[in-house]
């Protein structure tokens, strides 16, 4: 049957996927069979008992209690029994290991956004690693979405104000199809994404590098990005006024003053150094508070930061 | 106003009353009847134009999806989205819900029962003209600003999206209180009115689906009602229950809609099958097989179905639990269906059957409920439906219900009635001719849609990627096959009523007392008071007229 899986259904990427094809088979094959024998009989009577004379008498026939219970308790007995068959596998569908990699996912219209353990960030495109127990825990933004992976066979609900899961263990490396599957509007139909799944190596060297998105990006654009997901603007406001440490507004080419009483203009490389090394120069007047951002920040991100202090003018 | 139809007489037989209700009375007196046929063909022509309105719908998102090139659009994201929601919503609220118990019901329900109308014959005028107002608060919706949420209206989507949503849901809303007024007339006259000797046991089992239809509009349709109330009241005031950013649950919204959407589906199935329940035995001139279990499985599936809803919402994020639950109820709420198809087809086993447009209908019938009703199991398994949910499978199955199953049977009861309520015969042939395009039309159309969703190919979208494109192309030109056939039904029922009468009282050789009364009916429908002896479906014994003195 496995012709007619290939040709019914999207890839296999999961065990799972494999355990909803075989009853997804099972089902059609069994439905087949009610259906020919439904339209067998129709066919068949209405053929052979065609009106050939006007106005005849018929048999009295309304009652068999044999066939009767013999139609109703035989589908009943099928569809107990695909009813125990599904819930076994949905159940253990929705079971994640404890050693399950969580990501968090967001849907916003009308874009995937999604988070790894690391801080690592990406839009519209997953990456997991192969074989390995992922656990998705998904929030909305705006409305409701559905995150759908049909070569996984999953599908979730994605719910504003509200987290839920989603699990699976991807064994097929590549690049599979992500849907939005609840109806939300204009680009509803654009709502669309790629899981890769990876082997670990290009998993690792992936999160090493970041998402290609980051590329993209305006340098600038990137470092706003940084400073507001990083927590940057907790402590660095953008227009001028004093927080724990110093604005970024006007930073760039100024001199600074540090509590050693020592001055330096802030070019890119007091900027690089504050981030990596925050207390080698404190400026005067701040506490030395700040946490070191070396091996949080990818060299990238660092490069935003320092374009978008620039163009804080 | 002065009609004397409600006003019960003993021997009505007064030089007006013997009139044929067609030529009884002035377009004014027909716009306040309170005649049940009347009502019953206002209603027809009312459904006919919303059905032939959605179709128009439903032929514009076909055109529209059948290229997935963008330069080849009809129509922008936004024009779709309305699109689709017009023609959910018009299908589902102004056509299916009340297309065969306000239309065909309303005409033949108290005749089947041997009255002279419905129990409350007025609140049957008023539920029309709810109807009709309904009907135009929709039509201000459509051109005021359009709606964009698909006819289920889910939150937080409806309550933030802009556009004449609060105006159409309360559109829905009104119609809600046609669909109850009627219900409640129905239960009324099915317990008060029906003629002597007509036991629960000698009555149709039309009027036995109807009943059971009637039971769940009036239990159901009011949840509706406060639900598109507080979804009012979240839109225009602010009050949150649904919307998280006002300490609202969008999941609740849900429960809430499918609680009556779910039932709904019965409200729209169990008319279908109640007419099904009529043809099948009359063109077969045979015994209906298992008249209890049917009549029985009508009021169990109407009872079950009350509980099934959560299997809408499988992927909601509801506790696997509460999904488990309603995976199991909604298998065991098959089974009664299962059981009245293999009572259809037994009754037609040693029968002496006519294949006659009706005949044919309810032949399709029981093939595209067959497709239909064995789909359903694809999803009600948890496990299959996380892949299908919301996708062209769900949108495939559901049509082979709601119109491969109910739409079809509704036209076979229009081909079986149309004689009685209009005193014409319609061309046999070319309703042949009609009935096969339509029945190749509409596969052509919805098959490939579940191979398209069983491949991942999600509903409700405007744009899909290249690899749909073919199987969307076939269901595109299955639509125009569709179209053809409904063209041709148009010109033929059209061309009968320019006939002069030429029906007789029993075309079909049926024994329900409708068919003992003249074609058309006399405004009265009977000259006395029938009484009933003999069963519905007594095929094996010679004719016994129930009623006398009739032309």
């Amino acid at each position: 049957m496995n012709w007619l899986r290939e040709w019914m259904m999207p890839l296999q990427a999961s065990e799972h996927a494999a355990k909803v094809d075989n009853l997804y088979v099972f089902i059609l094959l069994l439905t087949s069979a009610f259906f020919v024998l439904i339209v067998y009989l129709t066919v068949l009577f209405a053929w052979k008992y065609k009106r050939r004379k006007e106005g005849v008498l018929t048999i009295n026939f309304q009652h068999n209690l044999a066939l009767e219970l013999v139609w109703s308790i035989i589908p009943l007995m099928i569809v107990i029994g695909i009813f125990f068959w599904s819930f076994n596998d949905y159940a253990a569908a929705n079971v994640a290991p404890n050693d399950a990699l969580e990501i968090h996912v967001t849907g916003k219209k009308w874009n995937w956004t999604f988070e790894y353990p690391d801080g690592t960030r990406s839009i519209r495109s997953l990456h997991v690693p192969v074989n390995k127990p992922i656990r998705l825990i998904m929030t909305s933004e705006d409305v409701l979405h559905a995150f759908f992976i049909p070569a996984l066979r999953i599908k979730q609900d994605v719910i504003p104000g509200r987290y839920v899961d989603l699990n699976f263990t991807a064994t097929v490396a590549g690049k599979h199809q992500v849907f939005c599957a609840e109806y939300c509007g204009r680009d509803h139909s654009g709502m669309l994404g790629d899981l890769f799944v990876d082997s670990p190596a290009k998993y690792a060297e992936w999160l090493e590098k970041g998402d290609e998105e980051l590329y993209k990006m305006k340098p600038a654009d990137l470092g706003k990005m940084v400073w507001e997901m990083k927590g940057c603007n907790s402590c660095h406001t953008i227009d001028g006024s004093k927080g724990e440490g110093p604005s970024f507004k006007g930073l760039f080419g100024r001199t600074e003053k540090f509590k050693d009483g020592s001055t330096a203009v802030a070019d890119e490389n007091y900027i690089r150094e504050s981030i990596l090394n925050p207390q080698a120069k404190v400026v005067a007047g701040y506490e030395p508070v700040m946490p070191t951002f070396q091996g949080l920040l990818r060299e990238i991100e660092i490069k935003g930061v320092i374009a978008y202090i620039k163009e804080l003018k | 106003m002065a009609d004397t139809v409600a006003t019960p007489k003993a021997h009505g037989h007064g030089e007006h009353h013997d009139v044929d209700y067609l030529h009884d009375g002035s377009l004014l007196s027909w716009m306040t009847t309170v005649d049940h046929k009347k009502l019953g063909v206002m209603y027809l022509w009312s459904v006919l134009f919303m059905f032939f309105l959605g179709g128009v719908f439903a032929l514009l998102i076909r055109m529209e999806l059948f290229s997935s090139d963008p330069s080849k659009a009809m129509m922008d994201a936004q024009t779709y989205n309305k699109v689709f929601t017009l023609h959910g919503a018009i299908m589902v609220f102004l056509f299916i819900i009340p297309s065969i118990p306000a239309a065909l019901g309303n005409f033949v329900l108290p005749i089947m029962l041997g009255a002279k109308d419905v129990a409350f014959p007025r609140l049957n005028l008023a539920s029309f003209w709810v109807y009709v107002t309904g009907a135009l608060i929709a039509v201000t919706a459509m051109v005021t600003g359009g709606v964009d949420t698909g006819w289920t209206f889910y939150t937080p989507y409806s309550t933030t999206t802009d556009g004449s949503v609060a105006l159409m849901t309360f559109a829905a809303f009104v119609l809600g209180f046609s669909s109850i007024l009627t219900g409640v007339n129905f239960i009324a006259t099915v317990h008060k009115l029906r003629a002597p000797g007509m036991g629960w046991f000698k009555m149709p089992l039309f009027v036995w689906g109807m009943y059971a239809t009637a039971i769940i509009q009036v239990l159901a349709t009011p949840v509706l009602a406060i639900t598109l109330l507080l979804l009012i009241m979240e839109r225009t005031f602010g009050v949150g229950v649904f919307d998280p950013k006002l300490g609202g649950d969008p999941v609740l919204f849900q429960h809430f809609f499918w609680f009556y959407s779910h039932p709904a589906v019965y409200i729209m199935i169990l008319p279908g099958m109640a007419i099904i329940s009529e043809v099948i035995p009359t063109m077969s001139q045979k015994t209906f097989f298992g008249y209890k279990a049917t009549a029985f499985s009508s009021v169990a599936i109407a009872i079950v179905s009350f509980v099934v809803w959560g299997h809408h919402m499988f992927t909601s994020g509801q506790s696997q639990l509460a999904g488990a639950i309603f995976s199991f109820l909604t298998f065991l709420v098959g089974i009664p269906s299962a059981i009245k198809v293999f009572n259809w087809i037994t009754t037609m086993y040693k029968g002496s059957i006519s294949l006659e447009a009706p005949m044919l209908y309810a032949l399709m019938f029981l093939i595209l409920f067959g497709i239909g009703g064995l789909t359903g199991l694809f999803l009600g398994a948890m496990s299959v439906d996380i892949h299908l949910h919301d996708t062209y499978f769900v949108v495939a199955h559901f049509h082979y219900v709601m119109m491969g199953s109910t739409a079809i049977a509704f036209l076979a009861g229009l081909h079986y009635w149309w004689p009685k309520m209009f005193g014409r015969m319609y061309n046999e042939s070319a309703a042949r001719i009609a009935a096969v395009l339509v029945f190749i039309g509409f596969n052509t159309t919805f098959l490939p849609q579940f191979l398209l969703g069983s491949r991942g190919m999600p509903r409700r979208y405007y744009n899909y990627l290249p690899e749909f494109t073919f199987l969307h192309q076939v269901s595109t030109v299955g639509s125009w096959i569709l179209a053809l056939g409904f063209i041709i039904m148009a010109g033929y029922l059209f061309a009968s009523l320019r006939k002069k009468f030429d029906a007789p009282a029993n075309p079909w050789h049926g024994r329900s007392l409708e068919w003992q009364i003249a074609s058309p009916p006399i405004t009265h429908n009977f000259h006395e008071v029938p009484v009933v002896t003999a069963e519905p479906y007594d095929y094996y014994r010679p004719f016994e007229p129930s009623v006398k003195g009739h032309h």
